[in-house]
C-alpha cells in the first residue's frame, strides 16, 4: 500500500442531500490498470472531478507519488503529471489536431510568456506532438481542424493530449462512449498498448471492454465502493451482481 | 502555400497605401482636414487594435477599454498643466500608469465570466469616467486644454501634424507587428487555446489566470499610448474620452472589422470614422436630389443608415469585414443562396396568395 501511486483515503462529497462519494478507499499502484465501473449516477465522474481538482471533496485525502494533493490547483496536478481526458470531447475546436497536441505539450514546457517566437515553428513543442498522434494513429489528420474530426477521432485526439503531457497516470473518463464497435476496438488495443507504460485509471460503461483490459476493477453505488477486487472476483461478487441486474428494483424500492 | 494576391491583401495593401499617401495629397491640395481626421483614425486604430488582442484573440470581452485612453490622455494633460511637458517623463509615465490600471482592473474582472465580465470591465470604466468628471482642479466635466504637445527636446516636433501623422502611423504598424508576432508565440498561442476551451487548458496544466491578466495589462499598456497620442493630437481632454460610449465604439470597429483578425481591427476604424464623416453630406445630397430642399437636411439621420449597416455585416458576415474578404468566393455564393431563397421564398408567397 506505501507505494501505491495513487491513494484515496475517506474522500467524501455531497452535493446538497445527496453523497455523490461516500468516504471512498482507493489505491492504484504503479502499472495497473485500474477500471472503475457503476450504474449511472453512481459517482464516477464526481470522483475523477475530484482527483483532477475540479470539484473541493468535503473530506478525505488524496496522495499522488507519497503527496498529499487534495488542495492542490488543476493544473499543478497537471504539472505532477496526473492527466485526464474528457468525457464530453472538450477539445480546442477551431485549433488544428497538431495545434492541440502541441498545447498539451507545450503546457509542460516551462512557462508560456515567450512573447516573440513562432510556437508553430517550434520543433521542441512540434516534434513530440506529432509523436503522441502517431501513438494514437491521427498522424494523417495532423492539420485538419478539430471541428472537422470524426466522434471516434476526438477521442483519440484526446488520448494523445493526455499522452503529450507525459503523465505518470492517466484519467479516462469514458473513452469509448459513442463509439461504434470498430472504433471501440481499435481503442481497446490503443489502450492495451498504453497499459505497458502508464498507470490507468479508467472510467468505462463497455463492460466487455472493462474485463478484457483491467487489473482491478472498483464498484462504485451511490458513491460506496461496494467492491474492489480482480476481475474474475468481480464478475461472481454477488453485491455487484445485484446493483447490475437488480438496479430496476434498487431504484424503485429507493423511490 | 499562402497565395499573397488575395482581395484580403489587395484592400489592405491599399488602405495601407492611401494611409501613406493622404499627407501628401494634403499637401499638394492644401487641405489638411483630411490629415486631421486620419491622424484621429489612425489612433483610435491602435486602440482597436489593442482591444482586439483580449477580445478577439483572448474571448475577453472588455467593455471599458475606453478607460485606458483616458487614463493615457488625462497623464499627459495633467503633467502638461503641472509644468511637465517633457515627453520623456509623460509618456512613459502614462504607460505605466495604463498597465497598473489594466493590472488592478484585470486582476479583479478576470475573476468572472462572460456577461459578468463584460459588466464589470464597463463598471470599473465608468468609475474612472467619474474620477475626471470629479477632477475639478482638471477641468472636471469641460475637460482640459494642453497648451504644449508633448516636448522631446528638440528631436521630435510633435506640433508638425504631417510629422506627427506618420509618427501615429508608424506605432499603428508597430502595434500591428508586436500584435503578430504576440498571437502566434507561445503566450498568443495559450491566450487563444483559453478563450477556446480555458477549462481544458487547465486541465492539461496551464495556470491560465496570469496569462490572461498579462494579455489584459499589454492591451491596456497599448490602448494608454493611444490616449497620449490622442491628447497630443485634440490637444484636449475631457471625461468624454472615456465615455462608455466610446468604449462601445471600439467594440463596434474590432467587430465591423473582424475579430480575432490581424488588421480587421485597422479596417473596422477606417470603415466606421470614415461612414461617420462621409454619410451625413452623401445623405445630403441624395436628399436634396429627392425631396428638394426638406431632404437636404436627411444627414442629420446619418445614424439611421448606419445601424442597419452595421446589423447588417453582424448578421451576414461573422468575420466582419475582414471575414468577408478572406472568404470572398464564400461570401459572393452565400450572398447568391440568400437572394435565391428570398425568390423563392416570395415567389411561394404569391402562390399561395393566389391560391388562398
Amino acid at each position: 500500500m506505501a507505494d501505491a501511486l495513487l491513494q484515496i483515503d475517506g474522500l467524501t462529497k455531497r452535493f446538497g442531500g445527496v453523497v455523490a462519494s461516500d468516504e471512498i478507499v482507493l489505491s492504484v499502484p504503479a502499472g495497473e490498470l485500474h477500471a472503475i465501473i457503476g450504474p449511472n449516477g453512481a459517482g464516477k465522474t464526481t470522483l475523477i472531478g475530484q482527483l483532477t481538482g475540479e470539484i473541493a471533496p468535503d473530506a478525505g485525502r488524496i496522495q499522488f507519488e507519497g503527496r498529499d494533493i487534495t488542495a492542490l490547483p488543476i493544473h499543478t496536478r497537471s504539472r505532477l503529471g496526473l492527466a485526464r481526458s474528457f468525457q464530453i470531447t472538450s477539445l480546442f475546436l477551431d485549433f488544428t489536431v497538431l495545434d492541440n497536441v502541441a498545447l498539451a505539450v507545450q503546457a509542460h514546457a516551462g512557462h508560456s510568456f515567450h512573447f516573440w517566437r513562432d510556437a508553430r515553428s517550434d520543433p521542441a513543442l512540434r516534434e513530440p506532438a506529432r509523436a503522441a498522434l502517431q501513438r494514437v494513429g491521427l498522424t494523417q489528420r495532423a492539420d485538419v481542424l478539430v471541428a472537422n474530426l470524426s466522434h471516434g477521432e476526438h477521442r483519440q485526439l484526446e488520448i494523445a493530449m493526455a499522452l503529450a503531457t507525459k503523465p505518470c497516470m492517466l484519467l479516462l473518463d469514458e473513452p469509448m462512449a459513442g463509439m461504434g464497435p470498430e472504433e471501440s476496438a481499435r481503442m481497446v488495443k490503443l489502450l492495451h498498448e498504453l497499459k505497458r507504460e502508464v498507470t490507468l485509471l479508467l472510467i468505462e460503461h463497455d463492460m466487455e471492454a472493462v474485463f478484457a483490459l483491467a487489473d482491478k476493477i472498483t464498484v462504485l453505488v451511490y458513491g460506496r465502493v461496494i467492491a474492489s477486487g480482480e476481475p474474475a472476483a468481480i464478475r461472481v461478487n454477488p453485491e455487484v451482481r445485484r446493483a447490475y441486474l437488480g438496479e430496476q428494483e434498487a431504484v424503485s424500492s429507493h423511490g | 502555400m499562402i497565395a499573397l494576391l488575395t482581395p484580403r491583401n489587395f484592400v489592405v495593401a491599399a488602405l495601407l497605401a492611401i494611409l501613406v499617401l493622404i499627407p501628401v495629397y494634403a499637401h499638394s491640395t492644401g487641405n489638411f482636414f483630411l490629415v486631421t481626421l486620419f491622424t484621429r483614425i489612425i489612433i483610435l486604430a491602435m486602440a482597436a487594435v489593442s482591444l482586439n488582442l483580449i477580445m478577439g484573440y483572448g474571448g475577453m470581452v472588455s467593455f471599458g477599454h475606453a478607460a485606458y485612453l483616458g487614463v493615457g490622455g488625462y497623464l499627459v494633460g495633467i503633467l502638461a498643466y503641472e509644468g511637465y511637458s517633457s515627453g520623456f517623463v509623460q509618456w512613459p509615465l502614462a504607460l505605466l500608469v495604463s498597465a497598473l490600471f489594466a493590472f488592478v482592473i484585470g486582476a479583479l474582472c478576470l475573476r468572472t465570466r462572460g456577461v459578468y465580465f463584460i459588466m464589470i470591465t464597463l463598471a470599473f470604466a465608468q468609475m474612472i469616467y467619474y474620477v475626471g468628471v470629479s477632477l475639478s482642479r482638471y477641468g472636471a466635466d469641460d475637460g482640459l486644454t494642453i497648451y504644449n504637445r508633448s516636448q522631446f527636446a528638440g528631436l521630435l516636433n510633435l506640433s508638425n501634424r504631417t510629422f506627427f501623422y506618420y509618427l501615429c502611423f508608424a506605432l499603428l504598424l508597430g502595434t500591428v507587428y508586436l500584435t503578430w508576432r504576440l498571437v502566434n508565440s507561445r503566450f498568443g498561442l495559450l491566450i487563444q487555446g483559453a478563450r477556446s476551451n480555458d477549462r481544458r487548458m487547465r486541465a492539461i496544466g496551464f495556470p491560465t489566470y496570469r496569462y490572461r491578466l498579462a494579455c489584459f495589462v499589454i492591451a491596456g499598456t497599448i490602448c494608454g499610448l493611444s490616449g497620449v497620442l490622442l491628447a497630443n493630437h485634440t490637444e484636449f481632454v475631457s471625461p468624454a474620452m472615456m465615455h462608455w460610449t466610446k468604449s462601445g465604439d471600439l467594440i463596434v470597429m474590432v467587430v465591423l472589422g473582424g475579430m480575432g483578425s490581424l488588421f480587421g481591427p485597422v479596417i473596422g476604424s477606417i470603415a466606421l470614422l470614415v461612414l461617420e464623416e462621409a454619410l451625413p453630406p452623401i445623405m445630403n445630397v441624395i436628399g436634396g436630389l429627392v425631396a428638394g430642399s426638406a431632404g437636404a437636411r436627411v444627414g442629420e439621420y446619418w445614424q439611421m443608415v448606419l445601424g442597419p449597416m452595421l446589423l447588417l455585416v453582424v448578421l451576414f458576415a461573422r468575420g466582419g469585414i475582414d471575414g468577408i474578404l478572406s472568404n470572398w468566393s464564400g461570401f459572393v455564393q452565400g450572398v447568391r443562396e440568400g437572394f435565391a431563397n428570398l425568390r423563392a421564398g416570395v415567389g411561394n408567397l404569391f402562390a399561395s396568395a393566389r391560391r388562398g
